[in-house]
Formats: structure tokens, sequence, C-alpha cells
């Protein structure tokens, strides 16, 4: 298991670089947007990326809750720390493309905003972690999380009232994207998604290693006060 | 074994007594959402034509804001002589407990929104063009969608630092699509531009999956050690 951490490092270098060369370079130009459009190979595999990592922590918090395992809740806070920081990106990215394109920054879209709320719901996941301490944060934080996952459908139909201006979705949407596109988007979703693996793994090292130092330190603690 | 809506009826006295003595909750949350009206149309300064329209977002936030007063002191008055501790031993099931409390707030925050309804009519010279009998359907829709999660998360912030900033942190976007329901739909009644159905059927559907939720959820909440 050791040896494969260096190697996932490589070939994650290798994706990222090679996607970066086929994103900016060998990738055809959008025939309406310009050069604009290349944005599409960071917004979109970081948008999948971040849902994957939301579902994971998803099925992770209801495993904690029927099995209790320890090492379910270690994936759940690896993953909704990692699912924030690429659902950062892709709330960042997409305003940045959808100025030039639509005109404006930011549209209360179903789309847009039940990412936003996601977004939202993820980061008070983080808070709650943060500030509540003890044996029992893990059971506050996966009642949390399936919270957050009943919400996200709601708050999709609620804008589904509304116009929506974000494209469908390129694939099983009904759009269309040239083949060599897609392939170039699907190379950087691999990349992205090796590197989101990546990161988790050596998190979730961190913070296994980080509970068996606060129990030595609480058992040692409690060893200490005993001679007196 | 005793039964659940006895357990719940005699907890929900017990908080309506001590509410009625007390008058903290109801007295704070009067004055705070009094507060908010009278700031809100300071810096608006609305016709009456443009109230009608802003009207129902004023309402449900000053509402939503009022009622984090009497939620966060919901469980807080239960720690001490530990008597939720008491409870948490006690064979009593959990739910019955829950649905006192949320009961509870959901008194507290109807009379806060009866008393405070009148204020926002005058102030705004509010008048609703539309089905006004919807407007109380939307009222009890949309208080349950506050209280029901908010007691739960309540229950959930006790236990964290900082408690009393924990629960809006927490209830605030989970209530997003309700509150969304309850302003589209007070805005919907009272410009009477557009029908309220979608809406109202939004706020049935988010009461129903929370409050199984909640029901489901609480006894390992208030277990979690």
């Amino acid at each position: 298991m050791k040896r494969a951490f260096p190697i996932l490092a490589i070939l994650t270098a290798g994706l990222l670089s090679y996607g970066l060369y086929e994103a900016l370079v060998a990738a055809p130009t959008d025939q309406l947007q310009g050069n604009v459009y290349r944005i599409i190979y960071y917004h979109v595999p970081s948008a999948w990326t971040a849902f994957l990592m939301f579902l994971i922590n998803f099925v992770a918090s209801v495993t904690y809750l029927i099995r209790r395992n320890v090492k379910a809740d270690a994936i759940a806070v690896v993953t909704a720390e990692v699912g924030v920081v690429y659902c950062t990106i892709v709330l960042v990215t997409g305003p940045l493309w959808a100025r030039p394109v639509w005109g404006i920054w930011w549209t209360w879209d179903m789309r847009l905003t039940s990412t936003l709320v996601l977004w939202l719901i993820y980061v008070s996941y983080l808070f709650l972690r943060k500030f509540s301490s003890g044996s029992q944060t893990p059971v506050l934080a996966a009642a949390l999380a399936i919270f957050g996952a009943l919400d996200v459908p709601l708050v999709y139909f609620s804008i589904w009232f509304f116009r929506t201006q974000h494209p469908q979705p390129v694939i099983g949407g009904g759009g269309s994207i040239d083949p060599r596109m897609l392939h170039v988007m699907l190379l950087n979703w691999a990349a992205f998604l090796c590197f989101a693996g990546l990161v988790c793994w050596s998190r979730y090292r961190l913070e296994i290693l980080q509970r068996e130092v606060e129990e030595t330190q609480a058992l040692e603690a409690l060893l200490d006060r005993r001679p007196q | 074994m005793i039964s659940l809506s006895s357990i719940t009826r005699a907890t929900l006295a017990k908080d309506l007594r001590l509410e009625w003595r007390s008058k903290d909750a109801i007295n704070s949350m009067l004055f705070f959402s009094l507060l908010v009206v009278v700031i809100f149309s300071f810096v608006f300064n609305p016709t009456a034509e443009e109230s009608r329209r802003i009207a129902g977002g004023l309402i449900w936030v000053a509402f939503l804001f009022a009622a984090v007063v009497a939620l966060n002191q919901t469980w807080a008055r239960e720690l001490r002589n530990q008597v939720l501790d008491a409870y948490r031993i006690s064979p009593a099931p959990a739910n019955a407990l829950f649905l006192a409390k949320a009961l509870g707030n959901f008194i507290f925050v109807s009379v806060l929104e009866a008393l405070m309804t009148p204020l926002f009519i005058v102030f705004y010279t509010l008048r609703a063009l539309g089905p006004a009998y919807q407007l109380p359907i939307v009222a009890v829709l949309g208080t349950w969608a506050l209280v029901v999660n908010g007691t739960f998360f309540a229950a959930m912030s006790l236990r964290t630092r900082a408690r009393e900033i924990m629960l809006p942190l927490l209830l605030f976007p989970i209530s997003i699509p309700a509150l969304t329901g309850m302003v589209e739909a007070t805005s919907a009644i009272l410009t009477g531009e557009y029908s309220a159905r979608f809406w109202i059927a939004l706020l049935v559907a988010y009461d129903v999956v929370f409050t199984i939720a909640c029901l489901l959820l609480f006894e390992t909440v208030l277990h979690a050690e």
C-alpha cells in the first residue's frame, strides 16, 4: 500500500500536465465563444469531482450511523473538506466564465443556486465539526450530512420554477459537444479525480494518525493522574 | 409504559407554563422583530406598490431571525440541573420530547406572528390582491418548516462550543428552500400576479420530508456520546 502512494502521485502529476496541455493547446477553439470556453476543462471536471465527493460523504455518513465505523467517519471528514475545495473552484470559475459569455457574473438559476446551497451546507458541516468536540461529533455531523442530502433536491425544485440560464449538461442532457472536446474534458476529469484521491488519501492518513495521538494522550493523562 | 402523547403533553404544558410565567422568549422575540420592522422601513422607505413586492421577504426574514431567539433557549433550559441527562437515561421515547419542544416553539412563533402581522400591515400599508385565505396556510406550513428543523439543530448545537452562533449557521443553509417557498408564496398572494400553489406544495414537501427526518434521527442525536 505504501508504494501505491508515490505511484498515484506520479500518475496524477503526469495526467494533470497532459490535461493542461490538451486543454490549453491541443483542444480545438470553440466556434462561438473562442478561447474563453477553455475554462470548461476546469469548471466541469471540478463540479463532477465535488459532487462525487459529497456523494461519498453522504454514503460514509449513513454507513457511520448504521455501523459506527470510525473509518467511515474519517472518510466523511476527508471527502467533505476536499469536496468544499472543489466546489469553491466551481463557484469561482463559473462567474469568470459567465461574465464574458452571458454578460453577467451570476444568475439565480437552478444549477448555480443548488451548487451554492450545497457549498453553504458543507461549509456549515465543517463548522459543526470544528465547533463540536468529543465523541459526539461524528454522529452530529452524519445527521447534518443526511439533512443536507435531503435539502438539495428541494432546492433544485424550488429554482426549477424559474427560467434556467445554465446550459444543459453536456453528457446525458441532450447538449452537443465535439468528441475531441469531450475527450479532453474526460481526461481532465480523470486527472482531477486522481488529484482528489491523492489529497483524500494523505488527509485520511493524517486524520487516523491524529485520532490515535488524541487517544494516546487521553490515555496518558488518565494514567498520570492515577498515582496521586 | 407511559404513552408518547402523555409525555409530549406533559413536557409541552411545562414549557408553556414556564414561558407564561417568565415571558422571556416571547418578549425578546417581539422586541427583536419590531426592531427589524422599523429598521427595514427606515432603510427601504417603500411605497405601497413596492412594499407589496418586498413585504413577503421582510416578514419572513424578521420571523426567521426572531425564531432563532426562541429556538436557542429551547434546550438551554434543560441543561440546568441536568434535566436533559435525566431524560436521556429515562425510558421515555426521545421523539415525545422532540415533538413537545417543536410544538412549543411552533406556538411561540405563531403567537409572535399573530402579534407582528398587524404591525407589518400598518407600517407597509399592505393589502392582499390575491386570495388572502391562503396566507394562514402559508404561515402554518412555513412556521412549522422553520421550527421543526430549528428544534432539531438547536439540540445539535447544544453540544458545540459557541452554541448560540452555531444554530443559525446550521439552520439557515438548510432552510433556504423553505424560505424561498414562504417568501414566494406570500409575495404571490400579496401581489396577486401569479399562483402560490407550487410554493405551497413545495412547503408541504419540505415539512413532510424534514419532519420524518427529524423523528428518525432525533434519538440518535439525543443519545450521541
